[in-house]
C-alpha cells in the first residue's frame, strides 16, 4: 500500500509551487501580496522566506500588468506562475489574457507559444458579496488558445500545476476558495497529473452527476444521500473546462441514461449550458430523461449566508433535481 | 555623422516610404484588406530609433508597424505576403497588416490593442533581467496609449523593478481622430513617465539623426545593467490618414501642409546635398533599388499561396490535443 500524508488542499497547491520552484529556475511565482503577506489565502506563504524575492515577486495592484509581464516573460524563456487574488480582479487583466496570452502563438502564425500559468482563486461560500465570489471558468473555457483547469481534489491541487508549467501554451488554474481547508489523505509520491480528462469520482448506473471544482464536494455527498434511497449516481469530475472532455461525458450518459449538471456558474450562457449541448449533440438517442442542470442562481452574490448559500448549489437541491428526474420526487 | 550610415538613413526611410505608397495602390486594388494604418510621415523614428537596438534585443510594436518592421530587417516580401494574407507573409497569413511577428529577429509583433503590448515589453525585460542578459526591449507606441491604464501600470512595473526597457512614444498629436489637448489634463507627455522616475526626453521625430542620437543615449543607458527604463517621446506627425477609411474632418489641411514642410525625407535630402553626402546620380540609384525592393515583394506576394481552410483550426494551442 502507497504511504500517505494527511494534508489541506492549500498545503497542495503550496507543496506544487514548492516543487515546481526546486525543478525549474525559470519558474516563479508573482502576484498581489504572495511574497511577504504570505498570499492572500495564506497559499505562498513561507515561500518568500525560501525562495527569496527574486522568485516570489510582490507586485503593485496592477493586474493588467504584472498578467501582460508573466506572458512577456514567458515569451522572454521563463515559466512564470502568476497568481490573481480573485477571478473577479483577472477581469483587470481580460486583454492580457484574452486579447495577448490566447491569441499571440496564432496571430504569430505559431511562432510565438505563451507558456504561462496563471492561478487564481474563485467560487463564493464565504460570504464575500458580489464582487469576490462568483465563477468565472466557464466563462474563461469559451476561448480558445487557453487551457481551463479546476483542481477539486487533493491529488489535482498537487499535480495540475507541473503539467500547467510544462505545457507551451497558458494554463488558467481555478481554485476555489470553499477547498483551500478541506482535508485528506494524498499519497505520498503524489505528482504531476494530467490536464485535459475527465475523471469518474463515483460509479454508478442510475445518473450522471457532472461536476467540477466546488461543486464536486457537493456532487459526491448527493450521491451518498441517493445511494441511501437506493439510486446510484456516477459522480464525473470534469478537471478541465477546456479542452472540455466530450468522449467522458458522452460514454458515463451512455452509461446512466441520465444527466445533472452541477455549475456553480450562472446558467445561462456558462458551461453547464455548453455540456448540455453536447449531450444532446452526441447521446441524444440514449437519454431516457431530459439533461438537468443546477447552477448558481442569476444573480449577484449577495453578502448574507443564507441568500448566499440559496444562490448556490447544495446538496439537497441536487438530490431533489435527480429524484425529480426519475420521477421520486 | 559618417557618409555611408546618413545615407543609410536617407535609404531606410525611403524604403519605408515607397513599400507604403505602393501598399495603398494596392488597397485600393483590394489586393490588401482590413484595417491598414500607414507611417507616412514618420519614417524618421522608426529607422533613426532601430539603429539604438542590436539584433539580441527585442522589440514590441503596434498595428502602425509597418516602417518598425522594415527597418527591423524582415524582408519587405514576407511583410507584403503578410498584408495579402498569403501564408509566405511573416506571420504565416494569420495576422495581416496589424499583427506582424517575426521570432528570428524578436520582433514580438503588432498588438491592436493599444498600450497592450507594453506589459509584454516589461514582461520581456524581467526575463532578461532574471536570466542575467544585457539586453533591451524597444517598445514603441503612440501617445494615444498614455491615456490607458495599461501605459501607467506597465511604466510603473518597469522603473520599480529597474527594468531594461526603452519606451518610444510616437507623438502624431491624434489618437486616431482625438487630439492629445482633447484626451489629456497634461498634454506634457514627458512628465507622465517623469512622475514614475523615468528619466524622459523629448526628441524632434522629424529628424532621423536626432531620433538616432537620443535612441543611442537611451538604449546606452538602459542596457547598463540596473539603470531601469529609459522614455522617449518623439514629435511627429501622421501625413495621411489614420486608416483606410479615414477622411480626416478632425485636422485643418493647413496643419498638415506646415507639417509636410518638415517632412523628415523630403528635409533630409537637400541637407546631406548641402553636406556633399548625396548627389542626383546616388539619389536615383538609391531609388532604383528600393523601387525594385517593392516590385520584388509585391511580386513575391503575388506568388504566394492561400493557407488550405483544412488547416483553419492551427495555431490555436501548440500541439495537437484533445478537441476542445
Amino acid at each position: 500500500m502507497t504511504a500517505t500524508i494527511r494534508t489541506t488542499y492549500r498545503e497542495a497547491v503550496r507543496e506544487a509551487i514548492r516543487e515546481a520552484l526546486r525543478r525549474d529556475d525559470r519558474v516563479f511565482l508573482m502576484g498581489e501580496d504572495v511574497g511577504r503577506y504570505g498570499g492572500c489565502f495564506a497559499v505562498s506563504k513561507g515561500l518568500l522566506q525560501e525562495f527569496g524575492p527574486e522568485r516570489i515577486r510582490d507586485t503593485p495592484l496592477s493586474e493588467s500588468a504584472f498578467v501582460g509581464a508573466g506572458i512577456g516573460a514567458a515569451l522572454g524563456g521563463m515559466r512564470p506562475i502568476v497568481e490573481i487574488m480573485t477571478v473577479n480582479f483577472s477581469l483587470l487583466a481580460l486583454d492580457q489574457i484574452v486579447n495577448n496570452a490566447a491569441t499571440l502563438l496564432h496571430m504569430s502564425g505559431g511562432q510565438f507559444s505563451v507558456p504561462l500559468v496563471i492561478r487564481m482563486a474563485t467560487g463564493g461560500g464565504r460570504q464575500l458579496a458580489a464582487q469576490h465570489s462568483h465563477s468565472l471558468e466557464g466563462w474563461y473555457a469559451h476561448i480558445p488558445g487557453i487551457k481551463v483547469l479546476t483542481p477539486a481534489t487533493l491529488e489535482d491541487a498537487r499535480g495540475m500545476l507541473w503539467t500547467a508549467l510544462e505545457d507551451p501554451d497558458p494554463v488558467l488554474i481555478f481554485e476555489n476558495t470553499a477547498l483551500y481547508n478541506t482535508e485528506g489523505e494524498l499519497a505520498a509520491d503524489a505528482g504531476a497529473v494530467d490536464i485535459d480528462r475527465a475523471r469518474i469520482r463515483r460509479a454508478g448506473r442510475d445518473v450522471s452527476l457532472f461536476a467540477y471544482g466546488g461543486g464536486l464536494r457537493k456532487a459526491l455527498a448527493a450521491a451518498d444521500q441517493l445511494a441511501a434511497e437506493s439510486v446510484e449516481a456516477e459522480v464525473v469530475d470534469l478537471r478541465c473546462l477546456r479542452p472540455l472532455d466530450g468522449a467522458a461525458i458522452l460514454a458515463s450518459v451512455a452509461h446512466t441514461r441520465r444527466a445533472v449538471i452541477v455549475d456553480e456558474g450562472w446558467r445561462s450562457g456558462g458551461i453547464s449550458a455548453e455540456i448540455s449541448a453536447r449531450i444532446m449533440e452526441g447521446a441524444f438517442y440514449e437519454l431516457d430523461a431530459p439533461v438537468a442542470r443546477v447552477c448558481g442562481a442569476e444573480v449577484p452574490m449577495p453578502y448574507p449566508r443564507h441568500l448566499e448559500q440559496a444562490a448556490l448549489p447544495q446538496v439537497e437541491t441536487i438530490v431533489q433535481a435527480v429524484r425529480e428526474m426519475l420521477g421520486h420526487g | 555623422m559618417n557618409h555611408h550610415h546618413a545615407l543609410a538613413l536617407l535609404q531606410g526611410m525611403l524604403r519605408i516610404r515607397r513599400f507604403e505608397e505602393k501598399a495603398t495602390e494596392l488597397y485600393t486594388e483590394e489586393k490588401i484588406r482590413g484595417f491598414m494604418h500607414l507611417y507616412i510621415g514618420e519614417e524618421a523614428v522608426a529607422v533613426g530609433a532601430m539603429q539604438a537596438i542590436g539584433p539580441d534585443d527585442a522589440v514590441v510594436s503596434t498595428y502602425r508597424e509597418h516602417g518598425h518592421a522594415l527597418a527591423r530587417g524582415i524582408p519587405a516580401g514576407a511583410i507584403m505576403a503578410e498584408m495579402y494574407g498569403k501564408q509566405e507573409g511573416c506571420s504565416g497569413g494569420r495576422g495581416g497588416s496589424m499583427h506582424l511577428f517575426d521570432r528570428g529577429r524578436r520582433f514580438y509583433g503588432g498588438s491592436a490593442i493599444v498600450s497592450g503590448g507594453l506589459p509584454l515589453a516589461v514582461g520581456l525585460a524581467l526575463a532578461d533581467k532574471m536570466q542575467g542578459r544585457h539586453r533591451v526591449t524597444a517598445c514603441f507606441f503612440g501617445e494615444g496609449a498614455v491615456a490607458e491604464g495599461e501605459f501607467h501600470e506597465s511604466i510603473n512595473l518597469a522603473a520599480l523593478w529597474r527594468l531594461p526597457v526603452l519606451f518610444l512614444c510616437e507623438n502624431n498629436l491624434y489618437a486616431m481622430g482625438t487630439a492629445l489637448a482633447r484626451s489629456e489634463s497634461q498634454t506634457d507627455i514627458r512628465l507622465k513617465a517623469a512622475a514614475y522616475n523615468v528619466p524622459a526626453e523629448s526628441v524632434d521625430g522629424m529628424d532621423v539623426e536626432a531620433v538616432e542620437a537620443a535612441s543611442q543615449r537611451a538604449a546606452g543607458a538602459v542596457r547598463n545593467g540596473d539603470a531601469g527604463p529609459y522614455f522617449l517621446e518623439f514629435h511627429t506627425y501622421r501625413f495621411v490618414a489614420h486608416s483606410m477609411f479615414d477622411a480626416q474632418l478632425y485636422r485643418d489641411k493647413a496643419e498638415v501642409a506646415e507639417w509636410k514642410t518638415r517632412d523628415p525625407i523630403a528635409t533630409y535630402i537637400p541637407r546631406l546635398q548641402e553636406e556633399g553626402v548625396l548627389d542626383d546620380a546616388t539619389l536615383a540609384r538609391m531609388e532604383a533599388e528600393i523601387a525594385a525592393e517593392v516590385a520584388e515583394a509585391v511580386a513575391f506576394a503575388e506568388a504566394g499561396s492561400w493557407e488550405p481552410p483544412a488547416t483553419l483550426t492551427r495555431h490555436v494551442y501548440s500541439s495537437e490535443g484533445p478537441a476542445p
